[in-house]
């Protein structure tokens, strides 16, 4: 592939038209699943080809982007997402959270605050909250219309049944504005208060599902719960054993086969910002002139 | 002290050398030509244009090349670089009944206008390993005989003059585009046969082998099954006529499925048909019977459950570029989700662990 064969940012105009039509209405109708005419990416489907179209779709010569996956910005998926738009759009990268216009994401909503006049693209493997107790589009579309969402209270009320607790620990369902229920994509529920009135854009796409939707600025995302078993956002009971910080989420890292591990921040940006602060966790060492 | 995992991109680097190399094989033979997998390759050259929705035999064998021989992953290339296109104009529909046939069987009739062709087939050989191909690859011309240029009129043709065939409604309706607007649900049967065509040869074949074995059983008889060249005709505003501006090869299939009629229609055959891009006859085979066992609702039949039967269950799951791409991304990292499902576990099994005591 040589980037001068392709359109700025690999779509044509026509599709990034086709596609900003569907982010408007989205933003219209915040937390409601626009169907758009998905193409095909010259990645496969399930890697983030409903992102990279949204992406592309919002990317300006002038944009900084920064990609993740699971918080980190080396991981390899981000990696080869980066250099697509590298060499296609040639725009500025960033691993800076603060520094991005445009930040796509898998799995994780950054733990810096956004902040106004950023857009953090999810990669949305399945759109749909009710998928997985009603299998037909067409029903659930039908649920949705109706604002019928009685099934996920029952699914969620025969979780505490069964284990005292909601066991969903990561696409936790939500409630845009008070009317759409949605899938947050595959984030830890920890995650999902930083939903909830952000001062950035929320940009959701779903390539092989051929769906968009949106979470506009400082929008109302409530995480479904009951009154007598409220929405708790938990992580490891542990502190980053790199930069010692208490209120990030942590992933859990294997060091030996005796049963070492250690917790370390998932979002590397913020764990690189910190220990460079001088923070220093309980495994790791201070810092000399950037990592 | 531990440094966290860096590297991905040299990884990935190295990783797409050793590719290219394994790929390329032993160097000491002999570097596979586009023309040898065009020529020599033709059924999986034919798979590829067909799942990839692009009628091309030279970039199909590139595709084929450059997989290393793993159909999707042809098809996927050819899909890829099929969407980046610009959309030109349509071609006026195809006429099959002026197909240069290579083949050209029925099973309902056993002769007819055109008459039976067998053509280049497997059907008949004996499936013995042919040591000698092993040794060398020269083969004796076959015979010839000079073409017949006259139509050949499609056998359902013939039924409907008695009204025996259901009516094929006509129109100049614009087809939907599966390419070009998102999948809406229920489609129509334009529709259907678009994404059945462009479907997964083994599941469309799965799918039409179930309703043979009773899973929506249709009695299909293939009415037809023809091979050939067909020419493709664009209508020139400027000029005011169809000019011709190519050929391309395509099997068509149509079944006549025996119907005692239902509420809504009276006793008579009714149709299934395929249509597929190159030399595909399992696969347009397999298509007619798709195609007819959705028609259910239209022929007021009963919904009896069947997998073939049920359009989204089809639909959503035959195209196989959708189907491995979200198959395989779970080898991508899950790290976060599957840390959010550890501490739920963890915290399950201490609360069952807590009660456990308790009682004790």
């Amino acid at each position: 592939m040589t980037a001068q064969d392709y359109n700025f940012a690999y779509l044509d105009e026509q599709t990034k038209r086709m596609i900003r039509r569907a982010i408007l209405k989205g933003i219209a109708v915040p937390g409601y699943q626009v169907p758009f005419a998905s193409r095909e990416m010259p990645m496969p489907y399930g890697w983030g080809t409903g992102g990279v179209q949204v992406t592309a779709a919002c990317l300006t010569p002038d944009d900084t982007l920064k990609v993740i996956d699971q918080g980190a910005d080396d991981t390899t998926n981000a990696v080869s997402i980066r250099k697509f738009f590298q060499r296609t759009a040639g725009v500025a990268v960033t691993e800076a959270t603060l520094d991005a216009t445009i930040i796509q994401t898998r799995h994780r909503i950054p733990e810096a605050a956004l902040t106004e006049g950023q857009i953090l693209v999810y990669q949305v493997p399945i759109p749909e909250p009710l998928r997985f107790l009603e299998p037909r589009e067409t029903e659930t579309r039908k649920m949705h219309e109706l604002e019928e969402y009685g099934l996920m209270h029952v699914k969620l009320y025969e979780d505490i049944a069964r284990h005292g607790t909601i066991a969903t620990a990561y696409a936790y369902p939500v409630k845009v504005e008070g009317r759409y229920v949605m899938d947050p994509s595959p984030i830890p529920k920890f995650d999902n208060p930083k939903l909830s009135g952000s001062p950035a854009i929320q940009l959701f796409g779903a390539g092989r599902e051929q769906r968009i939707y949106a979470v506009p600025p400082y929008t109302h995302v409530v995480s479904l719960d009951f009154e007598d078993h409220p929405f708790v956002a938990s992580k490891a009971p542990h502190d980053c054993d790199l930069c010692g910080a208490a209120e990030s989420y942590l992933d859990e890292v294997i060091t030996d086969d005796q049963g070492g591990r250690m917790f370390v921040c998932s979002d590397t940006d913020f764990c690189r910002t910190r220990r460079e602060a001088g923070h220093v966790g309980h495994l790791g060492v201070p810092v000399q002139g950037g990592v | 002290m531990y440094v966290a995992v860096k590297g991905g991109e040299r990884a990935i680097d190295n990783a797409h050398a050793w590719l290219a190399e394994e790929r390329r094989g032993d160097p000491a033979v002999a570097d596979l030509s586009l023309a040898q997998i065009r020529e020599q390759l033709a059924l999986a050259v034919n798979r590829v244009m067909a799942e990839g929705s692009l009628y091309d035999p030279d970039l199909a064998a590139l595709a084929i090349k450059q997989s290393r021989g793993d159909l999707i992953e042809a098809i996927f290339l050819i899909r890829a670089y099929r969407t980046t296109l610009p959309r030109l104009g349509a071609s006026r529909p195809v006429e099959t009944a002026q197909m240069a046939v290579i083949r050209r069987i029925s099973a309902t009739f056993k002769d007819l206008p055109g008459g039976q062709v067998l053509g280049p087939t497997f059907d008949y050989t004996h499936r013995l390993l042919d040591f000698k191909l092993a040794a060398d690859g020269e083969v004796l011309p076959a015979a010839t005989a000079p073409a017949d240029m006259a139509d050949v009129p499609h056998v359902t043709g013939f039924l409907n003059r008695d009204g025996l065939i259901e009516q094929q409604p006509t129109g100049n309706a614009v087809p939907p585009d599966l390419t070009r607007e998102p999948m809406e649900l229920p489609a129509d049967r334009a529709l259907r046969l678009q994404a059945i065509t462009r479907g997964d040869e083994g599941f469309i074949l799965s799918m039409a082998y179930s309703t043979q074995r009773g899973y929506g059983r249709t009695h299909a008889f293939v009415g037809e099954l023809r091979i050939g060249t067909v020419a493709v005709e664009m209508d020139i505003p400027e000029l005011g006529f169809a000019v011709n501006i190519g050929e391309v090869e395509l099997t068509e299939c149509e079944t006549v499925n025996q119907f005692k009629g239902s509420k809504t229609e009276p006793p008579q055959f009714t149709r299934g048909y395929g249509l597929v891009f190159g030399q595909t006859e399992r696969k347009a085979i397999a298509m007619s019977l798709v195609d007819r066992s959705l028609r259910w609702a239209e022929l007021g039949e009963d919904y009896t459950g069947a997998p073939a039967q049920d359009e989204e269950f089809v639909l959503m799951h035959a195209d196989n570029v959708q189907a491995t791409g979200f198959l395989e991304h779970i080898k991508l990292p899950h790290y976060v989700d599957f840390q959010s499902e550890l501490e739920l576990v963890r915290r399950l099994r201490a609360e069952v662990f807590a009660a456990q005591e308790a009682a004790e």
